[in-house]
């Protein structure tokens, strides 16, 4: 598909999820309390968006992952966050 | 439109939902063994549950004329209590041999630990041992990227473990490609939330091609869709793929490498 037929598929959607975003970021600066590195994550994942390439979902993604190698000790939760804490 | 589940955890669906999939064009569906939700707490436990996956569910599925199948594994979930987990592994092989198992799986890591990769090998080294397919759970959002490296690690380091005969589930944007150029099949999982959606799953078709690569829904009792594959095909469409390149993907493929078990579909080989 050309850029005007995925435009013509995708933009709606898109700009939707766009505002969503943008009112989530409002929705915690109404807030009261302290954030936690969830936010400087999320932050930091969004100047991925300003990439030159056709790389930016993979980047935003390696973005918020444990870039790590080595096993931890123990597992101690079994759920997942979508941020690594370390890196904030 | 036909297409094969590959991936639902359907013991934690409803029976609306098989009658939903058939009328949608499912062929045969793929049960993978999972965390319940909570920990079991013996190895009875677990051959309760195999005998589910292996019996009852079965069953319950021809009621609806649909083929089901099943893989075997202790969830990597379960996987930090080792000598659980070993003893869960000591019940399979008697498993093995029942008519509709595929082989070894969900396998894999969760929060990528140091018990969890040795639960892991034991799993690895029992497939090889008796011959059977692996199915690879990724680890869950921060921790996939890390946990499929670790797991690409054990499965390359074993000589006897053969990459066309295992598939790597849930891969996104940022492991799709170690997968694939590893020799491996990949599976790419469609949630609403996590993992990945039709659209992205349709980016990474347009971008890897679609040879070793399947989709599933892997529906079970948290957020997910047991129609997804089929509305991941409509994406397809919507993006201009043909109906031929759409049933390679969600019927052709996934025949293809589970056909590497004697036991699945043989009145479609």
């Amino acid at each position: 598909m050309n850029r005007q037929q995925l435009l013509d598929l995708y933009f709606l959607e898109a700009r939707s999820k766009l505002i969503d975003l943008a009112a989530f970021f409002d929705r915690l600066d109404r807030a009261e309390g302290q954030a936690d590195f969830r936010l400087n994550a999320l932050t930091r994942a969004l100047d991925e968006l300003r990439r030159p390439d056709a790389a930016r979902a993979e980047h935003v993604l390696l973005n918020l992952s444990d870039p790590t190698v080595e096993p931890i000790p123990a597992a101690t939760t079994k759920a997942a966050c979508g941020a690594w804490p370390a890196k904030s | 439109m036909r297409y094969i589940e590959p991936h639902a955890h359907m013991v934690s669906r409803v029976t609306d939902d098989y009658q939903d999939m058939v009328a949608a064009g499912c062929a045969a569906i793929c049960e993978p063994a999972f965390w319940a939700g909570f920990d079991r707490s013996s190895p009875a436990g677990f051959y309760d549950y195999f005998c589910q996956l292996t019996e009852h569910e079965p069953r319950r599925a021809a009621k609806f004329g649909l083929p089901h199948y099943c893989w075997l594994c202790i969830n990597p979930k379960e996987s930090e209590d080792v000598l659980l987990a070993t003893e869960v592994i000591g019940l399979i092989p008697k498993f093995l041999g029942r008519p509709n198992v595929l082989g070894i799986g969900e396998i894999g890591l969760n929060k990528n630990s140091r018990n969890e990769l040795k639960v892991l090998e034991l799993h690895v080294d029992l497939a090889a041992r008796h011959n059977q397919l692996i199915l690879v759970h990724t680890p869950h959002l921060e921790d996939k990227f890390k946990g499929t490296r670790l797991i690409l690690d054990v499965l390359r380091s074993d000589p006897r473990i053969r990459p066309e005969r295992c598939i790597i589930d849930h891969v996104e944007e940022h492991t799709i490609r170690m997968v694939l150029d590893a020799g491996f099949w990949a599976g790419m999982t469609l949630y609403p939330e996590t993992k990945c959606t039709g659209a992205r799953s349709v980016d990474m078709i347009e971008q890897y091609g679609s040879d070793r690569l399947w989709m599933n829904s892997a529906c079970d009792w948290g957020v997910s869709v047991p129609l997804a594959v089929p509305y991941a095909a409509l994406e397809m469409r919507r993006r201009g793929q043909s109906p031929d390149q759409v049933d390679k993907m969600i019927y052709q493929n996934p025949l293809k490498f589970l056909s590497q078990s004697p036991n699945f579909m043989s009145h479609c080989k």
